[in-house]
This record gives structure tokens, C-alpha cells and sequence, in this order.
């Protein structure tokens, strides 16, 4: 089914062309964006405490004198990689029981789908809080909260989608022939239904963004010094009506990270998703 | 149909059941003593006394888990590591106010998600439609602690129009920032969904024999399609309270709002496992709850689903 899209497809759709340059300057700026900026992220300047933005400082400094700019470009850093590798990590232990519980049936599927629905039952934000106060708070009690909180979302999809595609006369064949039902999950099954994962997991990990900068807005997630966009929310919006840059700039990166990613999503989906062809 | 309502509480229980059993994983992992994760540290030596004993540490995992349960369901969730007093009580004070914002968000999104999604779908495809679709998509894309702080910004401290925080005594202008801040996740997805079953339900065949009728468009689209568009919808809005159950602890926080939200945040803040774990548990039971009347209320709503599950 992915050889439905083309590059023409991508850039006859505005929305979708832009949020696909958004993000990938995105990553460039997480990747090589520290090595550029003018001043360390956690550079004090006691003479400079918030500034607004100027020709010192482009955005601004925060209440500890610190160049907002490059707090954001390191902080571009945490919220990518903990929202991709959550979503990563949650999308193949979903994948995983999905399958299984779909492809088996019976009692293996009353069984996983019970713990599936016990796992959603769980407001996400209640959950991770309640995963990440546990621990230490940090890079990887964020993670594994946000992975705990979305892998059975991913689970139910996958196990709705493998429902319906093993009816399906190749499986039927494969089966005949004596293939076992690994190589069948493997080899049929999951390609199959790369595409609806695909777009299930690109809605899903702007989600699991907002997730982490909620964790660092409570104190739950990366800890000071090291910048994240929430947590510089948070230790700055006592100085929301003096200096607002200092919480607008982060909610801004936060927002339109967020925005590509839907974007790109909704775009997915409209291409790849058979049920969405109006 | 009262069969169908015990076949789903029958399917309700094990959840519930599963979601204390995650509670209780998690108080065992708390770093001290699990009991006093539950009892507070300030406790008088006959509630831990009670509660140890109940949760028998000397008893092997599975007879804990029972000891656990035992206690909540004699609704005792424990006490606050520094306030002493019983969260259960805590939780009930506190309970009324975030239903209060939860009640008005909903409100504010469903009147003006619905309104935007059967707007933006009577004029698909033009520039309108397209503005509404953005501003949906980037409604479901912002923090809501930053919507909130921005919210504050503008009506609060630049026009002035609304005090920035508070509860004020139940007066009016005090829920409506919040309310907005709360229902603004809420209200993108509703417009969403009301344009999607819109269009959907439009293109229906009975809606082309309605114009075919002579009737008029107004009658159309409110009298037959909207009906039909806002069955998914209406179950959005009660699912949809897992969204105020966490946008409540990052709004009330900001706004100053004394609901469960900011019990937690408290909590947080302080440590005080006994209050996390006792919120943790409740938000999980109401939003288990609510999608089971939810479910219930649904069957009685779409008359297909009646037909289907009666046969």
C-alpha cells in the first residue's frame, strides 16, 4: 500500500509539505543545533536576568539569565527523542501482544484484551504520574512511564487489524501449506498491516510529546539543569505577566512539534488509510 | 436490555479489580515501607497498626493484594504523608470542584465543538472549512498548561476582562478561563469528529431524498443528518473525561483552581505517595465508571445498536 504515495503526492498537499520541513529542521536543529548556538544552555548571566528578546539575545533569557534560544534548541533534544523512542518502544510491545491476542483468539484474546482494557483505563496522565513518582525522577523514568501509558492503545489497534486481515484468503493458503503462525504473523500479517500502524503511530506521537512536556511541566520528567520545553514552562510562569517570552518561545516549540506531527499524520492517513478514500 | 447491562458490568468488574491491582504494583514499588505509603508517616500508631495489618507484610504478595482490597472497599485510602488527614475525605472535598470545571469544559466544547464541526461541514472544501480544520488540529496540538498560561495572558492581565485565578466563590467569570483551557483538547476533537460524521451522514441517500422532498436545507441538515451525525459525538463527549481527568491537573494548577487536579499536583510536589496513588486510583474508578454509563447510555441512544444486540 505504500506504493500509493509519491513524492508528489507529499508536495501537492501544502499542510503536509510544511510540517514534513518543520520536522525535519526539527531534527537538525536536535542534532547539530547545540554545536551553533551562541551560549551554553545553562550559562548564567546574573547581569541579564530576563530580557526580552533582542539583539543579544534572540528570545530572550529566562529568570536565571540563561539564552532562551539555546534552551530551547537543547530541549528540542529531550522532547523529540523521549517522544520518539516512547512511541517506538510502546508501538513494538503493542505490535507484539496485538498480534497475538488477534491472531489466536479465544481465550489468549479474552485474556490480553482484559489487560489491555485495564491498562486504558488509566486516564495517561494519572498513569505516568503514578509510574513516574515511583521512581527517580529523569530521561528514563519519563520513558518507560510514556511507553507504560501508550503500548496498549497501539496493542487494541494492532489486535483490531489482525482480526480482519487473518480472514484473509492468503493466510488461509498459509496455513494449508503448514506455515507456522509466527511466519505467518511475520510474513503476512504485519506487512499488511504496516500502513494502518504506521498512521496510528503518527497521530499518536505528537501525543506522546505533549506527554513528556506535561511530566516536565509537574517536575516528573528530565530534571534541572538540563532545559526541556515544560519544565521551562513551569520554573518560568510565575513571571507570566512581566516577561512572557519566557513561557510563550518553549509552548511554541511544544505546539508546533505537536502541529507537524498531527499534520503529517492526518496526511497518512488520507493516503494510506482504505477506509478514508471519500 | 437488563441483560445486556449485567453483561457489560460483568466486564466492568475485572477491570476495576485489574486497575487496583496496578495501584497496589505501584505502592509496592514506592521506595520505604508500602505501608506507610498508604498510612503517612505522621499517621497515629493505630492506623498503621491497622493498616500493616491488613497488608501483612509477613503474608506472602497475592493475601496483600486481598488485605489491600478489603480496605478500599471499607474506603480507606489512607492519610496524607504531611496533612494526616484520610485522603478519602480529602477526595470528596476536592471531588466537587473539578466536576464543576469538568461539567462547564464539557459544556463549552460540545456547544461550540458541535456547532464548528456541522459549520465547517456545510461549507466543505471553502476557506472557512479550512480554518476551522487548522484551528482543530492545532487545538489537539498545545499543551494545555501553556493554553492556559497564554488564556491568562491575554483576558486576564493584557484586556482585563477576567480575574486570572481563583475559584471566587463559585462566581462566574472565575470558571470560564479555566473551562475554556479544559475543554479546548475536548472541543478540537468534537469539531473533528461532528465534521467527519457530517459529511459522512450527508451523503447518506435518505438525506438526497429529503432535498428531493422540496425540504429546506436548514431542515435537512438540523431535523435529519444532525441527528443521525451526533450519536458518535455524544459518546466522545463522555469519553472524553479521561482528557479533563488529566487536563485538570495541569489547569487547576495554573488557575489556582482547589479540585483534584492540584491535590495531586501537591502531592507531587511533597512526595506524598498515599495522595499520588490515592488520586491515581480514584481518576481511574470515575473514568471507568463514566465509560461504562457511557456504553449503557449508548445502547439506548442509537436505536441500530438496540436492534442489534436485542436479535
Amino acid at each position: 500500500m505504500l506504493n500509493n504515495l509519491s513524492l508528489t503526492d507529499l508536495t501537492s498537499n501544502t499542510p503536509a509539505f510544511i510540517a514534513v520541513i518543520l520536522l525535519v529542521l526539527l531534527v537538525l536543529m536536535a542534532i547539530v543545533g547545540p554545536y551553533l548556538v551562541a551560549y551554553a544552555p545553562d550559562a548564567l548571566d546574573l547581569d541579564s536576568l530576563r530580557q526580552p528578546p533582542g539583539k543579544a539575545h534572540i528570545l530572550g533569557t529566562d529568570s536565571k539569565g540563561r539564552d532562551i534560544l539555546s534552551r530551547i534548541v537543547s530541549g528540542a533534544r529531550i522532547s523529540l527523542s523521549v517522544g520518539i523512542i516512547a512511541s517506538a518502544l510502546s508501538l513494538c510491545i503493542g505490535i507484539f501482544f496485538g498480534l497475538i491476542a488477534g491472531y489466536f483468539g479465544g481465550a489468549v484474546d479474552a485474556f490480553f484484551s482484559q489487560v489491555f482494557d485495564i491498562f486504558l483505563a488509566f486516564p495517561s496522565l494519572l498513569l505516568a504520574i503514578g509510574i513516574s513518582a515511583v521512581m527517580t525522577p529523569g530521561l528514563t523514568s519519563a520513558m518507560l512511564a510514556i511507553t507504560l501509558v501508550g503500548w496498549a492503545g497501539f496493542a487494541r489497534l494492532v489486535r483490531g487489524i489482525t482480526l480482519s486481515l487473518k480472514e484473509q484468503t492468503y493466510v488461509e493458503a498459509s496455513q494449508a501449506l503448514g506455515a507456522s503462525s509466527a511466519r505467518i504473523l511475520y510474513r503476512h500479517i504485519l506487512p499488511n498491516a504496516l500502513p494502518l500502524i504506521l498512521v496510528a503511530g503518527s497521530l499518536r506521537v505528537g501525543g506522546f510529546i505533549l506527554l513528556e512536556a506535561a511530566l516536565s511541566f509537574l517536575g516528573l520528567g528530565v530534571q534541572p539543569p538540563t532545559p526541556t520545553w515544560g519544565s521551562m514552562i513551569s520554573l518560568n510562569r510565575v513571571y507570566i505577566n512581566s516577561a512572557p517570552w519566557m513561557v510563550i518561545f518553549p509552548g511554541l516549540a511544544i505546539s508546533i512539534t505537536v502541529i507537524s506531527f498531527n499534520v503529517l499524520g492526518d496526511f497518512l492517513r488520507d493516503k494510506l488509510d482504505p477506509r478514508m478514500q471519500v | 436490555m437488563a441483560l445486556f447491562i449485567l453483561k457489560r458490568l460483568v466486564l466492568f468488574i475485572p477491570t476495576l479489580l485489574g486497575v487496583t491491582l496496578i495501584t497496589f504494583i505501584l505502592m509496592q514499588s514506592l521506595p520505604g515501607d508500602p505501608v506507610l505509603g498508604m498510612a503517612g508517616e505522621h499517621a497515629n500508631p493505630e492506623t498503621i497498626a491497622r493498616i500493616r495489618a491488613e497488608l501483612g507484610q509477613d503474608r506472602p504478595l497475592p493475601l496483600q493484594y486481598l488485605g489491600y482490597l478489603k480496605l478500599l472497599s471499607a474506603g480507606e485510602l489512607g492519610r496524607s504523608y504531611y496533612t494526616n488527614r484520610k485522603i478519602s475525605d480529602d477526595l470528596f472535598e476536592k471531588f466537587p470542584n473539578t466536576a464543576r470545571l469538568a461539567f462547564a469544559a464539557m459544556l463549552f466544547a460540545s456547544v461550540i465543538g458541535i456547532s464548528m464541526g456541522v459549520f465547517a461541514a456545510s461549507r466543505r472544501g471553502t476557506n472557512w472549512d479550512r480554518v476551522v480544520t487548522l484551528l482543530s488540529v492545532g487545538g489537539i496540538s498545545i499543551p494545555v498548561f501553556w493554553l492556559g498560561l497564554a488564556l491568562m495572558l491575554l483576558f486576564a492581565f493584557y484586556l482585563q476582562w477576567l480575574p486570572p485565578s481563583g475559584m471566587g466563590n463559585g462566581s462566574l467569570m472565575y470558571i470560564i478561563l479555566p473551562a475554556a483551557t479544559l475543554g479546548t483538547f475536548s472541543l478540537s476533537y468534537i469539531v473533528r469528529v461532528t465534521r467527519s460524521t457530517m459529511l459522512e451522514t450527508l451523503s447518506q441517500p435518505y438525506v438526497a431524498a429529503a432535498r428531493a422532498k422540496g425540504l429546506s436545507e436548514s431542515n435537512v441538515v438540523f431535523k435529519h443528518a444532525l441527528k443521525n451525525a451526533l450519536i458518535p459525538v455524544i459518546t466522545l463527549i463522555g469519553l472524553d473525561l479521561g482528557s479533563y481527568l488529566n487536563g485538570a491537573v495541569l489547569t487547576e494548577t495554573i488557575f489556582g483552581w482547589d479540585g483534584l487536579g492540584r491535590y495531586a499536583l501537591d502531592g507531587i510536589l511533597k512526595r506524598d505517595y498515599p495522595v499520588i496513588m490515592g488520586v491515581v486510583l480514584f481518576g481511574a474508578v470515575i473514568f471507568v465508571t463514566m465509560n461504562l454509563l457511557v456504553d449503557i447510555s449508548y445502547h439506548f441512544l442509537d436505536p441500530r445498536v438496540r436492534v442489534r444486540t436485542e436479535r
